[in-house]
């Protein structure tokens, strides 16, 4: 039987309570919510808080996918059946939707949010990936206030991000310029299993060129791994098929995949530039309204 | 710590561990075992419950947070002997073997035909892909479903 280490339990009733609660018990304490990620870690000792400040009753101030002066606003508790679900989401960011398909399953994804998927900052997790290629920003919420950080900055290491002791990540900030397209791209061993490889990416296009792009990709390395020099050869460039596969050849060549259960290194290189090939050239049918 | 909740419409009281899980909640104080405890990691949906309506697995959640909310078990599904269309479904269609995942199915199954009453084939197999049966190859299982989303629209029908 799997059981996690005690732990004393509290519920917050608000998020600046939550937050009063995480500066009060510092690194002993963690938060819940979905817990489909920390439950599994508790229940193998990988983690052990003696806290948890269960976030699941501020669906009021944290649930919430929303429209907010040129950029979307998602309330970090917003779960995966409702990220899934938005079709304001889908049509200006289809790559959550690509994404949340393939996440784990239906019955996990009612119960996970964004916010517990990108705080595990586990790198075969697809959100990581999906945040990364839309340039997403996240909000870190303290006692003395919000500061809102670049996906770069977040993710710190292996399951370490930039939030610290006393601080609640709040939301997740998708900035919106014209020309978008975005899609996400996953081999997997079999439905709802972490991915083998797989690949987020985002193009903006201006008339006939790519004036900016996002790549993430997932499951090939110790982090979410950010493209960025597949990044910069895509700008200013017009899309072609040429220039997918060269940015596949930089996908293949900037992963750094490990051997195990779900394949050796070299067809895990293989599979990130297929993929990332693929997420680009759906991205742009999207950005140019052509998707088969 | 003392937790209350809600099962099949009654009350449960029990001092626990914050550490309980909800699937050892539900099988341990009223005695519910028609809730399987498979395989601890959120895989295999034999421990799915349902949760204000919604389908959860019960292995990755606490006792400790179902604390004022609405868990609905297998148990609730058969009402003074009579089946929900969903059990009549598995039992019609052959949809179970040696009946380990079955109370996950059911639980699953029946969470998707609230939300959708008339699911097409891959919407059903989308469903219950959180769910592993070893026995069927799922093909029966899809069937049962399938006839038991029939079996609810006539019944509706008919009421009218």
């Amino acid at each position: 039987m799997q059981t996690p280490a005690s732990f004393e339990y509290e519920r917050a009733t608000s998020v600046e309570g939550a937050i009063a609660s995480l500066a009060r018990l510092g690194s002993d304490a963690r938060v819940i919510a979905g817990g489909h990620s920390l439950l599994p870690m508790m229940k193998l000792r990988l983690a052990e808080p003696a806290h948890l400040i269960d976030i699941n009753d501020l669906e009021g101030e944290l649930s919430y996918i929303r429209d907010d002066g040129g950029e979307i606003a998602i309330g970090a508790l917003t779960r995966h059946v409702d990220l899934l679900g938005s079709d304001f989401l889908a049509e200006h960011f289809p790559v959550f939707r690509d994404a949340e398909e393939v996440i784990a399953d239906p019955v996990v994804r009612n119960r996970g949010t964004i916010g517990g998927s990108l705080c595990q900052a586990d790198a075969a997790e697809d959100l990581s990936a999906v945040c990364t290629a839309v340039k997403a920003k996240v909000v870190i919420r303290g006692t003395g206030g919000s500061r809102t950080v670049s996906m770069e900055e977040f993710h710190v290491g292996p399951y370490v991000t930039a939030v610290g002791d006393g601080e609640l990540l709040t939301e997740i900030r998708l900035p919106l310029f014209p020309g978008a397209g975005s899609a996400h791209e996953k081999v997997e061993r079999r439905a709802g299993d972490w991915a083998i490889a797989a690949a987020s990416a985002a193009v903006w296009l201006d008339s006939s060129t790519i004036s900016n792009a996002g790549i993430g990709l997932s499951a090939v390395g110790l982090t979410t791994i950010h493209l960025t020099r597949a990044e910069e050869l895509l700008k200013g460039k017009p899309p072609s098929e040429e220039l997918f596969a060269q940015a596949a050849e930089i996908a293949s060549e900037d992963c750094s995949p490990m051997a195990d259960g779900r394949g050796p290194v070299d067809y895990k290189r293989h599979l990130a530039g297929v993929l990332t090939k693929r997420a680009l050239s759906r991205a742009t049918a999207r950005a140019l309204n052509q998707e088969a | 710590m003392q937790v209350t909740i809600t099962i099949n419409g009654e009350q449960v009281s029990r001092d626990v561990e914050p550490r309980m899980l909800l699937v050892h909640f539900i099988r341990e104080t009223p005695g519910l075992t028609g809730t399987h405890w498979g395989c601890d990691t959120s895989n295999c949906g034999a421990c799915v419950v349902l949760m204000d309506g919604k389908a959860v697995k019960s292995c990755t959640t606490l006792a400790a947070m179902c604390e004022g909310h609405e868990i609905r078990t297998v148990e609730s599904l058969e009402v003074d002997g009579r089946l929900d269309p969903i059990q009549m479904g598995f039992h019609e269609q052959h949809a179970l073997q040696c009946g380990f995942c079955t109370p996950g199915m059911l639980m699953t199954a029946r969470a998707l035909l609230d939300e959708n009453p008339n699911p097409t084939d891959l919407e059903i197999r989308t469903a219950i892909s959180g769910a592993i049966c070893r026995c069927t190859g799922y093909k029966n299982i899809v069937s049962a479903v399938r006839w038991a989303a029939e079996y609810e629209a006539a019944a509706a029908k008919q009421e009218v």
